[in-house]
């Protein structure tokens, strides 16, 4: 998986490198800024509050 | 291929619980902190600015019993109107209360709730508030270390009511006796202010709650300056 990416991005190696942490950085923040909180508030119920909800 | 994309999942699930745990219980932890700090030193100066007088007969200072004049305030949802401050969370451990314990706009964000209908801080009956014990800044991850005696400073515009903690006890989700106005007896009427703090049990899981229990001991008005065992929140002032 990872050897068929590396081979279809294009340019000399620094290029691909270039993309590859970009890509990573994007991937990285989409995680915690919106897939992270959405992860924990859908599956991972932490109530403090006693009497259901919320 | 399926190697691959096994490790993958498998850094991903690292990553969420590095964030959960970590970076965002830390980010939220200081954002939580600053908010505390920020309203104190906004009733300070405005204090500074324009002192006001909170009626507590001189024969009673500091005030107990009768004479502790209740919050007067009426926050809207999601408004901080107190600080909470407890030495043995940590020498400079704060944390700012506001109303209402919704998840997403108190809990997560603003750290402690308090519990619609319950007592204001000073009135006689039940002032209930509740917090993460894990997670989100988790203000009261160390509820369970607190002891009898202890101090839970409540600072409002005021000044700074001091509740004395007396008792934990434990109870199912649904026990909903503990936010009474006087705890665990719905059908008694208060004649005495309590506090009352609920979080989860055990640690990282939701399937009990950890309550605490505390009583009210005193009330120094702004005026006084703060009391000794937290002057140093306060620095020069």
């Amino acid at each position: 998986m990872y050897g068929a990416l590396w081979r279809s991005l294009p340019g000399p190696v620094w290029l691909r490198i270039v993309i590859l942490v970009l890509v990573a950085a994007a991937i990285l923040t989409a995680c915690v800024y919106w897939i992270f909180p959405w992860l924990e508030h859908t599956f991972f119920a932490n109530d403090a509050t006693v009497g259901g909800s919320p | 291929m399926i190697g691959e994309l096994l490790l993958t999942a498998g850094v991903f699930v690292f990553l969420y619980l590095g964030w959960q745990l970590f970076l965002n219980n830390a980010i939220q932890g200081g954002d939580q902190k600053n908010i505390a700090v920020a309203a104190s030193r906004e009733w300070q100066g405005a204090y500074a600015a324009a002192p006001i007088s909170v009626d507590v007969p001189k024969a009673d200072t500091p005030a107990t019993g009768s004479n502790v004049p209740a919050f007067a305030g009426a926050p809207g949802n999601a408004e901080v109107f107190a600080t909470l401050i407890v030495p043995r969370f940590g020498a400079d451990w704060s944390k700012p209360i506001a109303e209402g314990v919704g998840t997403s706009d108190v809990l997560d964000t603003i750290g402690i709730g308090h519990y619609p209908g319950t007592a204001w801080p000073g009135q006689v009956g039940n002032f209930a508030v509740a917090a993460h014990r894990t997670t989100h800044g988790a203000p009261f991850y160390d509820i369970n270390q607190l002891d009898a005696g202890d101090s839970l400073y409540v600072e409002t515009a005021d000044g700074w009511y001091r509740y004395v903690f007396r008792s934990h006890s434990y109870v199912l989700p649904e026990g909903v006796e503990v936010l009474a106005s006087v705890p665990q007896i719905p059908d008694a009427v208060a004649t005495d202010r309590y506090m009352t703090l609920t979080s989860c049990n055990p640690l990282f899981s939701a399937s009990e709650r950890i309550i605490g229990y505390a009583a009210l001991d005193s009330f120094v008005p702004r005026g006084e300056g703060p009391p000794a065992e937290i002057a140093h929140l306060y620095g020069a002032a």
